[in-house]
């Protein structure tokens, strides 16, 4: 299969940058089959393979990378799709934001909203989606927020122990995947 | 069957960056060891690493997990050219600290700190973050590693020139954008999945 931050980025076979990947073959190897283990896994177990797409184009989406933007949301039906676009739309934000443990660490506190789907992404995402795309946003803008009641949140709409696992990867794979994709691209420029 | 968050047992909370040993507690149940199957058990990559629960946690998902260790390890541990191991702990510190990981944060200014010798200056990373001032080169790594983690993304190319005048060629910068950027995943399970502890 072609290799995805390769496409994303453009590298061509016998560039330059695909020299330098191949300093790191192992990294490249294995970026590209922790995306394939996420998308074309072996056993979808609970999380189906719109809603994995749905959660990639979501979280790339609030990145704002274009590239990596169009591929995740290309994979998503028509309808799907144009609710998650509303959704990034109203859920855009800067980051990262929240607080630490209370301490001396509190000065640095940077406190910021909490963000719900729309009644109209809810009832397009149903009730799974749309507890995945809230955890999405913490995770996305203000991971350090996080707590065990967002992963409370989660069983209550319906996830398992084992769904949270590949949901919370499927975000944090994301957060790397478009870094990569973004930091690469400014490379290829200037070299 | 619904599944349940958990308790963690009574723990004192790490309230400060540090390059202490610290623990880690999940708030949702990793596999006991007695249901890992094979498969389980290779995704951990590292047999040892059965003993600790964030890795019985993540092998609930095995490909995914054995797919990232893979990655994790080439990127830091591969020793031929590109940024010294040093400096890439230092992104994976910086990260870390930006995104407020207390616990992946002490980990990899261990690691910094061992392999620079910099023990002061990773100290203060820690303590006055990641607008701490260092010299050019480390300066130059850490507010790479800043502009690639804050969103929105804001690394472009007067980043690269200015780690090119320090010193960086075109493979240490590819490590740089891989340490940093792989710390954003790192950071986000670890953050969320569970909590820091500080050994009793």
């Amino acid at each position: 299969m072609t290799d995805v931050i390769d496409t994303l980025v453009g590298i061509a076979p016998g560039s330059k940058l695909d020299a330098i990947r191949a300093n790191r073959s192992e990294a490249r190897k294995h970026a590209q089959a922790s995306y394939a283990s996420l998308f074309e896994p072996r056993d979808l177990a609970g999380v189906t393979t719109d809603e994995r797409h749905a959660i990639a184009a979501f979280v790339a989406g609030l990145h704002g990378e274009a590239r990596t933007d169009a591929f995740y949301a290309a994979k998503l039906p028509a309808g799907l799709r144009a609710t998650v676009v509303a959704e990034v739309a109203s859920a855009r934000s800067k980051g990262p934001y929240g607080r630490f443990p209370k301490g001396p660490l509190s000065v640095e506190d940077a406190p910021g909203p909490t963000w719900k789907v729309s009644d109209a992404g809810a009832k397009a995402l149903g009730t799974r989606l749309s507890a995945a795309f809230e955890h999405t946003h913490m995770l996305v803008f203000h991971p350090r927020d996080a707590a065990a009641p967002a992963l409370q949140a989660l069983l209550d709409a319906g996830w398992s122990t084992t769904d949270i696992v590949t949901i919370s990867q499927l975000v944090a794979f994301l957060s790397y995947q478009i870094r990569v994709v973004a930091g690469l691209t400014t490379l290829a420029s200037s070299l | 069957m619904t599944d349940k968050t958990l308790t963690p047992p009574p723990h004192v909370e790490p309230v400060v960056f540090t390059r202490d040993m610290l623990d880690w507690l999940p708030w949702i149940e990793p596999m006991a060891e007695k249901d890992m199957t094979e498969r389980h058990l290779a995704s951990l990559v590292d047999a040892s690493r059965v003993k600790s629960p964030y890795f019985r946690l993540l092998a609930r998902d095995p490909d995914v997990l054995e797919a990232r260790t893979r990655t994790d390890k080439d990127i830091f541990y591969n020793p031929e050219a590109g940024l010294p191991r040093a400096e890439r702990e230092l992104a994976a510190a910086a990260t870390s600290r930006l995104n407020g990981c207390i616990y992946c944060a002490s980990v990899h200014a261990r690691f910094a700190a061992t392999y620079s010798k910099r023990v002061d200056d990773v100290q203060r990373l820690l303590d006055e973050g990641v607008g701490a001032r260092f010299d050019e080169r480390w300066d130059a790594i850490v507010a790479a590693s800043v502009a690639l983690t804050a969103l929105p993304i804001s690394f472009g190319p007067a980043h690269i020139d200015r780690l090119r005048q320090v010193g960086l060629d075109d493979a240490a910068i590819a490590d740089l954008i891989g340490a940093a950027s792989f710390f954003n995943w790192a950071n986000r399970l670890m953050l969320s999945l569970g909590e820091p502890a500080s050994p009793g």
